[in-house]
């Protein structure tokens, strides 16, 4: 597999002695949209920083298309685009001589073609002579987005995209990278919103407190570890649940309509043609069927409390 | 070596210079004027000459040193503190640009805009005061080294600053009063010997002393002193911004 970055082993400790990563080893493979999920202060962003260059990793090394990232820092951050997370932009700047900047900043010749169509498709071009401050707070994350793309990166790092953007720009801006990634950009996003992770991402990395506890492809991640509900719709309204039909997993609404059974979609062995078996012996009737699967939000959530409860059950001992 | 960097730099730094030419050109050339007025025009002609130089002339070369130690580390200083305090660092810090770009693109603007400003005022002086040049060369010599050696100083500061305060702090409570007792205003052999011999301990005296001898001919200490200890603060300041890169100090955690 051809991995346009690989990082080994890195760890990050802070003069504070705070721990923000424990040997996190991870490969970004070329043409990929890279999801990086976790809970705020999980060490997303200490994670782009150091690739990126703008924290020095305590021990470990990030290769960049091949190249370090330390002893080889001019290539290496030649290929890399970044859009930070908070809205830092040079306020009394326009936006076009801060494209100008970031594009001289990063070794290429000016090129006012590229820039042009860059703001024409952040729609930013008929701002192109406002200073920055003027701007909304949409379009100065845009401005952000401009910025890096204007020094053609291979690889382009978005640090929570989507925060504090509404949802017309928030589809943009979803729009704009996959066109990115179909022209062959790399992709890595970080984010603590499930949904952009399950609409955008081809792999999905979970980072808590500083470990990697799982990379996976989306499709698989949610295969594998997602939950499904069958929900039975009833002819007739039930008051309790017959004693033969009583488990964890099977839980009746509200107005006693319908059945909600939650089973493990990985699993051989569901357990929905012994539930409709039993429902059949206990005389009820159904009138429909339909099962969901979990969100991506669902098993997040899940895995960091497992990670959580397991290492407290690890203290304990 | 990012040529391409290099220039992007100083061409921002350089346009943020313009965009604000009020405050950064205009005030200082007007409160420089102001001393040539009141020391040169008016108050200058009943005292009598030092060093065989007219007072209102003998002036010149110690304000503008002053405007100059000034202009260059609050530029700097300015310079690099700005990105660092509202996050646009970030950039600068990602790119392809070794620590030596990054200073040349900060400092050199800084450094240029003093050497302008110097000679502004310079000119401007003539309006009020006669002086002659000896030296040309040499002057220009040492209004280069000490707006880039103070320029250098001012990315220091900036670097170590994080607040507005101590930005103000060295160049208000250190620089302006060396500068002061640092002989813009008179010749050190006019000073008791026990303050003579303190003074020397003054750096801005040897900057003073070579660029007035560039003037005039004449100097409180030799020319190759002056050099030498320019040179020294050259040195120190360059240590000083090497020492910031290698340890990532204040800029990267």
């Amino acid at each position: 597999m051809d991995n346009i970055i690989q990082v080994n082993e890195l760890t990050k400790t802070y003069e504070s002695g705070f721990q923000a990563l424990k040997g996190v080893s991870l490969s970004i493979r070329r043409g990929e949209i890279f999801a990086l999920l976790g809970p705020n202060g999980a060490g997303k962003t200490t994670l782009i920083s150091i690739v990126c260059g703008l924290v020095n990793a305590s021990s470990g090394s990030v290769l960049i298309d091949g190249h370090d990232n330390v002893r080889d820092y001019r290539k290496a951050r030649s290929k890399i685009g970044l859009v930070p997370q908070e809205l830092t932009n040079n306020m009394f700047d326009s936006v076009w001589s801060t494209l100008k900047l970031s594009r001289g900043l990063f070794g290429k010749p000016r090129n006012d073609a590229l820039l042009e169509e860059i703001l024409r498709e952040l729609s930013l071009w008929d701002k192109r002579n406002d200073r920055i401050m003027d701007l909304s707070g949409g379009m100065k994350r845009r401005v952000l987005i401009a910025k890096a793309l204007s020094h053609e990166p291979d690889v382009l790092f978005l640090d929570e995209p989507t925060a504090g953007v509404d949802v017309e720009l928030r589809r943009d801006m979803w729009n704009t990278v996959r066109r990115l990634q179909q022209r062959g950009v790399t992709i890595i996003l970080t984010t603590h919103y499930i949904e952009e992770a399950e609409e955008m991402a081809d792999r999905i990395g979970v980072i808590s407190q500083g470990e990697l506890i799982l990379i996976e492809g989306k499709d698989k991640l949610m295969q594998q570890l997602g939950t499904k509900q069958l929900s039975i719709q009833l002819q007739s309204p039930l008051e309790i649940l017959p004693e033969s039909l009583r488990s964890d997993a099977l839980a009746l609404s509200a107005d006693g309509y319908a059945l909600v059974y939650t089973f493990d979609a990985q699993c051989e062995q569901t357990g929905i043609a012994e539930l409709l078996k039993k429902l059949d012996q206990a005389g009820i009737e159904v009138k429909d069927l339909h099962s969901s699967q979990s969100s991506l939000e669902d098993i997040f959530v899940n895995l960091v409390h497992e990670r959580r409860d397991a290492k407290r059950a690890g203290g304990a001992q | 070596m990012n040529f391409y960097g290099v220039r992007a730099i100083y061409q921002s730094e350089m346009a943020r210079m313009l965009r604000t030419t009020l405050q950064s050109i205009a005030s200082p050339v007007i409160s420089t004027s102001l001393y040539f007025i009141v020391f040169g025009a008016a108050i200058g002609t009943r005292m009598t000459e030092v060093d065989g130089v007219s007072y209102g002339a003998f002036i010149i070369p110690g304000l503008i040193m002053l405007m100059l130690l000034n202009e260059s580390i609050s530029n700097a200083s300015f310079g690099i503190y700005m990105p660092k305090f509202t996050g646009t660092i970030y950039e600068v810090l990602s790119a392809p640009v070794s620590p030596l770009e990054i200073v040349v693109g900060y400092v050199g603007a800084a450094a240029t805009k003093s050497v302008l400003l110097g000679l502004l005022v310079l000119l401007t002086a003539r309006l009020f005061v006669d002086y002659e040049i000896q030296h040309p060369l040499w002057m220009l010599g040492f209004l280069v080294l000490t707006a880039v050696t103070f320029s250098l100083f001012g990315f220091v500061i900036g670097v170590w600053a994080d607040g507005f305060e101590k930005l103000q702090i060295i160049p208000l409570m250190i620089v302006t009063p060396l500068a002061f007792l640092g002989g813009s205003f008179y010749s050190i052999t006019m000073l008791p010997p026990f303050w003579q011999t303190v003074t020397l301990f003054n750096p801005v005296v040897y900057l003073i002393s070579g660029f007035r001898w560039s003037f005039y001919g004449a100097a409180d200490v030799h020319i190759a002193v002056s050099l030498g200890m320019t040179l020294v603060f050259l040195s120190i300041c360059l240590v000083l911004v090497w020492w910031i890169f290698r340890t990532g100090y204040k800029l990267k955690p």
